[in-house]
């Protein structure tokens, strides 16, 4: 069997019987199935909506500053490294969000007439409450 | 089926007496239809070698002491079945995450003593006398919690959590779901007693949602939605005494 070596520790209970054999934790145990691959990228996420939130500082303080340093925002923000680096965050964000929907009806225990609902409506209903505010926000931009 | 056909189980030994780690050994057991990877171990046991060590009870999934990882998946081996894993082999291992005692056997010293901390029992405030007749309880009542009622114990649960292989601090999904089956029960007065267990850093918030012990249980515990329900509870709770600090627990 490939493994390394093992780590040690006392036997059970303490006692002074053969230590029991614990084995270690491949660094690449996350490749080892597609859940936790998916949990991995999950969590490597929460960067780049970290990523996300410090751009939109960024471009809000340009605009306080005034129409001149909101063009240079704008010239920085096209170059070619920054465009890519957020079209892979929009990527992890929309990974962020969908598997997080997907999730969401764990964390719910919703009741309505002394039923569970099932998961599905719990999910529909996160997807159109963001379509809902995607519209809102959209239109309070484009109307100007 | 004819009854000559066979198949290959590849066993992880532990002696710890004569190895310092795990290594493989192979067996040939009868290939038949009705028959469970514990059937074929016991037919190695039986037949072809009695040092062979691991847990079994009951055989029809109700006693949760066979589980161990066939073919990289934690299972009950009473419900895994030789003909699904045809032609082979099968590659059976102890339950992951846990200390290897010897061959397929574990030890569980860490889920009892974790399982104590969060006080799987009735808690009431004050014990009322037995002339007062039982605890009623509605059907919609009993549901509230029956789902996280049927744990068994088996540990298949920390075995595909890779959250508890990393930090073995981890109360973990099985003493978790069974914390909340007391908590969600009407009759249970003790949902403050666990509250400091279940909210600690090792508690739920070490949770990060694999969401594979409910893939990996038995049962249909959903021990992740337990896990992730008691997240909402404390968060709120926390909101309320932070809102509300003279408010009672």
């Amino acid at each position: 069997m490939s493994r390394t070596p093992a780590s040690r520790r006392p036997g059970p209970a303490g006692g002074s019987g053969p230590a029991p054999y614990r084995k270690p934790v491949p660094t690449f145990w996350w490749l080892r199935r597609r859940a936790y691959l998916v949990f991995v990228l999950r969590e490597l996420s929460g960067v780049f909506i970290a990523w996300f939130v410090v751009f939109l500082l960024l471009m809000a303080g340009a605009i306080a500053e005034g129409s001149g340093e909101y063009e240079r925002f704008q010239d920085w923000s096209g170059q070619w490294w920054v465009v890519l680096l957020n079209v892979i965050a929009l990527l992890f964000v929309l990974l962020h969000t969908l598997t997080w929907f997907g999730l969401a009806p764990r964390a719910m225990a919703v009741r309505l007439r002394g039923r569970r609902v099932r998961p599905g409506p719990i999910v529909a209903t996160h997807y159109l409450l963001w379509a809902l505010l995607t519209a809102a926000v959209a239109w309070l931009i484009l109307k100007g | 089926m004819p009854e000559t056909d066979r198949i290959t189980l590849q066993v992880a030994r532990y002696r710890p007496e004569q190895e310092t780690e795990p290594t493989w050994q192979s067996y040939e057991v009868p290939l038949r239809k009705e028959w469970t990877v514990l059937d074929g171990l016991n037919h190695i046991k039986d037949h072809l070698d009695g040092t062979l060590s691991y847990r079994w009870s009951c055989r029809m999934g109700i006693c949760g002491s066979c589980g161990m990882t066939v073919n990289g998946e934690p299972q009950l081996t009473c419900s895994a079945f030789l003909t699904d894993s045809a032609p082979g082999p099968v590659r059976v291992e102890p339950l992951a995450n846990f200390p290897v005692v010897r061959d397929l056997v574990v030890e569980l010293g860490d889920f009892m003593n974790k399982l104590t901390e969060v006080k799987p029992w009735i808690i009431r405030a004050e014990d009322k006398p037995l002339d007062e007749g039982e605890f009623l309880q509605t059907p919609e009542e009993m549901d509230a919690y029956k789902q996280y009622s049927m744990c068994i114990n088996c540990m298949l649960c920390y075995a595909a959590c890779p959250v508890y292989a990393l930090d073995p601090d981890f109360v973990g999904p099985a003493a978790i779901a069974l914390a909340q089956r007391y908590n969600l029960d009407s009759r249970d007065e003790g949902a403050a007693d666990r509250r400091d267990v279940l909210s600690s850093a090792a508690g739920v918030w070490a949770c990060t949602l694999v969401g594979e012990c409910t893939t990996a249980c038995p049962k249909g515990v959903d021990p992740a939605g337990a896990i992730q329900r008691y997240k909402l509870t404390a968060a709120t709770r926390s909101l309320k005494d932070l809102l509300w600090p003279w408010g009672q627990r």
